[in-house]
């Protein structure tokens, strides 16, 4: 078993993560996230050319002629292959989207639309509604579960930890402006599912030591914990994120973003489990007394 | 325990044949239905068109309410009972009475066996609120009369959707209600949906009307345009014939002018209006209108009395076609706007499965690649349980014809990812336990005891998560979660059966040899 001292680094990490999370806040709060049409609205056209001469520039040239609004272009993997954004979206017109492949074929040449996504505003605030229910839903159903099997100590931890991750997540994601949509909101909720997971093995680890050792301080016990648990940590945070490296990489351009906040939300949920989780027990001084005080009511 | 009786072997092996054999029936293929079931495939990978349609009420509220005001008027009229100023300001019908007629007016519109004001025993609800203030009396749609006002428009709507998709053929659609104003539509296979969303962009209100000679008709006129906006004509509001009268449309040659023209024919009702009207309008000019917009409106010439007739305009075949499509489904209570609309191509969705084999298959010979490095026999036994895992979870959403999408995919690798989580929780014990107690089978059976909390807390957070996806998400990413969610339990049968039965014959067969894990 190992035997490294967590717990000495427990104050500058703590540090660090605080650090993270202001920064994050200050990004989600001045910089907001970069929302894509399932919750800005508007949309979306996945289109592949034929003409390889075909550029960034052309395309968004062809496609600011048509008074659509704020118009963003970006290749998506291939050479042929671009996503277009724009604001506008008209749900009274259904030649709409017809008429925009017409002018663009007279502009540039044959282009396929391999995907077309067109949200209207009711819907995607909808949508974003719902997601940010779901959200927050899943943290209470957590926070209900843990606090059913734990004290409340342990509740509170788990809970920051996964505040924690899911903070610097987004954080991240406002920080690149990369995009926000439908699949992240599940991602993020995998997220919460994973960080709890890893905080709970711990946590029963802590349970189980602070019930055999009355006499060692929860300072030390922590790192103990951490140090049994640590080779299963380390295995389970690789095969899941060897397996996310592989969506990531192989899975298509359109499962990137949801793979990438999984690996971050993996990483920080592995290091906030030992790093936020660990210390608030530390901070609310548990003791022995702490559970056996429980198991008597 | 590591003992396992017989029939508790035998049942985790028929378990595991029986859905690992429907894992495997996507790819072979039987006569039987039963036998041979396939995964179904989201709109994502199999390509298609996702509708939202959203029902623009607006203007059936209003026809409504002016209905009403009519019914008011020759109700009251009959009783003797005078109403007057009878308007119409936004939604509300306002009307004033005389000081003596007040309570009866009151008692009339409130009272529950009400001829115009019905009430709904089940919602405790008029059809309308009635609010008085002196002599002058206003009627609002009540919650209740409006929601089943809705209800109403959006189950006829539905059916005229129903009858246009089936129409244009195309294979198995998906048409449901959502909440009181909205219609799913989910095309699957469907190249281009541009003909099928112009189809159902389309009221089709139908109606025939006399172009106006000199502007005294007695029903008013109104001032409409042509549908190709060349010209506009005066028109009398009076409607002689409407959509609803046809019978059949389709789209025919004309002979004579050999152009493309919708021939219909109209039930016995419209035939006698239609012959009336015609015969004593021989000379005038019959306007065709179509939402609004006149098609055509060619010159009568001669009574028709037949029963049929034909709309010409700057029709092509298709064009023809889709008015006649349109013309024998009938008309929509209310316009549809497309409020959500999302469209894959096929190939698009080919490149999503092929990529998310690729990278299934990747992160599934990574993952076990180490674990047979990390734990050499017991990786083998952990990957056999791993490998039993995918062949159950696959044969699972097969059997139960689940939706599988992109993040449905997604949610499979990342399966693969997490499942051996609850194999290494309990090697690890093991290994931890073999420390203190030399006798290897009561150190497994413990490693498998100590650590059977701590998996299920694990397992149980994700399922929440899970869940709660699966209620709040849509489309694709309910897909991830059911995935996700079949994807725990499978996990948690392949650990404490498949893996826990092999663990056990390898433990009891190797007992004496010195270091197990």
């Amino acid at each position: 078993m190992s035997n490294i001292s967590f717990n000495k680094f427990y104050r500058k990490f703590n540090i660090l993560s605080l650090v993270l999370i202001v920064i994050s806040l200050v990004f989600l709060i001045f910089k907001g996230l970069n929302y894509g049409v399932d919750f800005k609205g508007g949309t979306l056209i996945e289109l592949r050319t034929t003409d390889k001469t075909n550029n960034i520039s052309l395309i968004r040239d062809s496609f600011n002629q048509m008074n659509l609004g704020d118009v963003s272009v970006k290749k998506f993997g291939n050479e042929t292959d671009f996503i277009v954004k724009f604001e506008k979206q008209n749900s009274n017109d259904p030649e709409f989207i017809k008429n925009i492949q017409n002018k663009l074929s007279s502009s540039i040449g044959d282009v396929d639309f391999r995907r077309v996504e067109n949200v209207g505003p009711k819907v995607s605030s909808e949508l974003l509604k719902s997601g940010i229910i779901a959200i927050s839903l899943s943290l209470a159903a957590m926070l209900l579960y843990i606090w059913i099997r734990f004290e409340w100590q342990f509740s509170l931890g788990a809970i920051l930890a996964i505040f924690h991750d899911v903070i610097i997540t987004l954080g991240i994601f406002s920080i690149f402006s990369l995009e926000i949509n439908l699949s992240i909101v599940a991602a993020v909720l995998t997220i919460v599912g994973y960080s709890m997971n890893d905080t709970v093995v711990i946590f029963d680890r802590v349970r189980e030591n602070l019930r055999k050792y009355s006499d060692i301080k929860i300072f030390d016990l922590t790192n103990i914990s951490i140090n049994e648990t640590l080779s299963r940590t380390i295995i389970t945070s690789v095969t899941t994120l060897l397996a996310l490296f592989s969506i990531y990489l192989f899975g298509g351009e359109i499962l990137k973003g949801f793979s990438l906040a999984m690996i971050l939300g993996v990483i920080f949920g592995t290091y906030s489990s030992i790093y936020i989780a660990n210390p608030i027990l530390v901070a609310l001084n548990v003791s022995q007394r702490t559970i056996v005080k429980e198991e008597k009511d | 325990m590591l003992y396992f009786s017989k029939l508790r072997i035998i049942s985790v092996i028929v378990f595991t044949i029986i859905f690992s054999y429907f894992a495997f029936s996507n790819f072979v293929k039987f006569d039987d239905k039963f036998f041979s079931k396939n995964i179904n495939l989201g709109l994502d990978l199999q390509g298609g068109s996702y509708l939202l349609l959203e029902i623009d009420n607006r203007p059936v509220i209003t026809q409504k309410l002016q209905a009403k005001i009519i019914e008011l008027k020759r109700y009251f009229k009959e009783k003797q009972i005078t109403l007057k100023n009878f308007s119409l300001k936004g939604d509300t019908i306002l009307f004033e009475t005389t000081d003596n007629e007040i309570e009866n007016v009151k008692n009339i519109l409130n009272d529950k066996e009400s001829d115009v004001n019905t009430y709904y025993p089940t919602y405790k609800s008029h059809e309308f609120d009635v609010l008085e203030d002196g002599n002058l009396f206003s009627l609002n749609y009540s919650r209740y009369g409006l929601v089943l006002l809705k209800n109403s428009s959006l189950d006829q709507a539905i059916e005229i959707v129903r009858r246009r998709v089936d129409e244009v053929g195309t294979n198995e659609p998906n048409i449901l209600k959502r909440g009181n104003d909205r219609i799913l539509v989910e095309l699957p296979g469907l190249d281009d949906p541009n003909r099928i969303k112009s189809l159902l962009g389309k009221t089709a209100n139908l109606t025939f009307q006399f172009i106006s000679q000199n502007n005294e008709e007695s029903f008013g006129t109104e001032k409409l345009s042509f549908e190709d906006g060349s010209r506009d004509a005066i028109v009398s509001k009076r409607i002689i014939l409407s959509g609803d009268n046809l019978v059949d449309a389709k789209p025919t040659m004309n002979s004579q002018t050999n152009e493309t023209v919708v021939s219909f024919s109209l039930d016995r009702v419209g035939a006698k209006k239609f012959g009336k009207a015609t015969s004593t309008g021989v000379g005038k000019q019959l306007a065709i209108v179509l939402d609004g917009k006149i098609i055509s409106a060619p010159s009568v010439r001669e009574p028709i009395v037949g029963g049929s007739g034909q709309i010409s305009g700057d029709f092509t075949f298709q064009s023809a076609t889709d008015l006649a499509l349109l013309l024998r489904s009938g008309a929509l209570p209310a316009p549809l706007n497309i409020i959500e609309e999302r469209t894959v191509g096929p190939d698009l969705g080919q490149d999503s499965i092929d990529a998310g084999i690729l990278s299934l298959f990747i992160g599934f010979l990574l993952v076990i690649l180490f674990m047979i490095y990390k734990y050499r026999a017991f990786g083998l036994i952990a990957n056999l349980a791993l490998v039993s895992n995918l062949f159950l979870l696959i044969g699972i959403l097969t059997l139960f014809e689940a939706t599988l999408t992109l993040p449905g995919i997604a949610g499979i690798i990342l399966t693969v990812g997490m499942a051996v989580d609850a194999n290494v929780l309990i090697f690890e014990r093991i290994k931890e336990e073999t420390k203190n107690e030399k006798n290897p089978i009561i150190a497994f059976d413990a490693g498998y005891t100590k650590s059977r909390t701590t998996i299920l807390d694990a397992n149980i957070t994700t399922l929440i998560a899970a869940f709660i996806l699966f209620f709040m998400g849509s489309g694709p990413v309910k897909g991830f979660s059911v995935t996700l969610g079949i994807g725990i339990l499978t996990t948690l049968f392949s650990v404490y059966f498949i893996a826990r039965l092999l663990t056990s014959l390898y433990v009891v067969k190797n007992k004496d040899k010195e270091q197990l894990l």
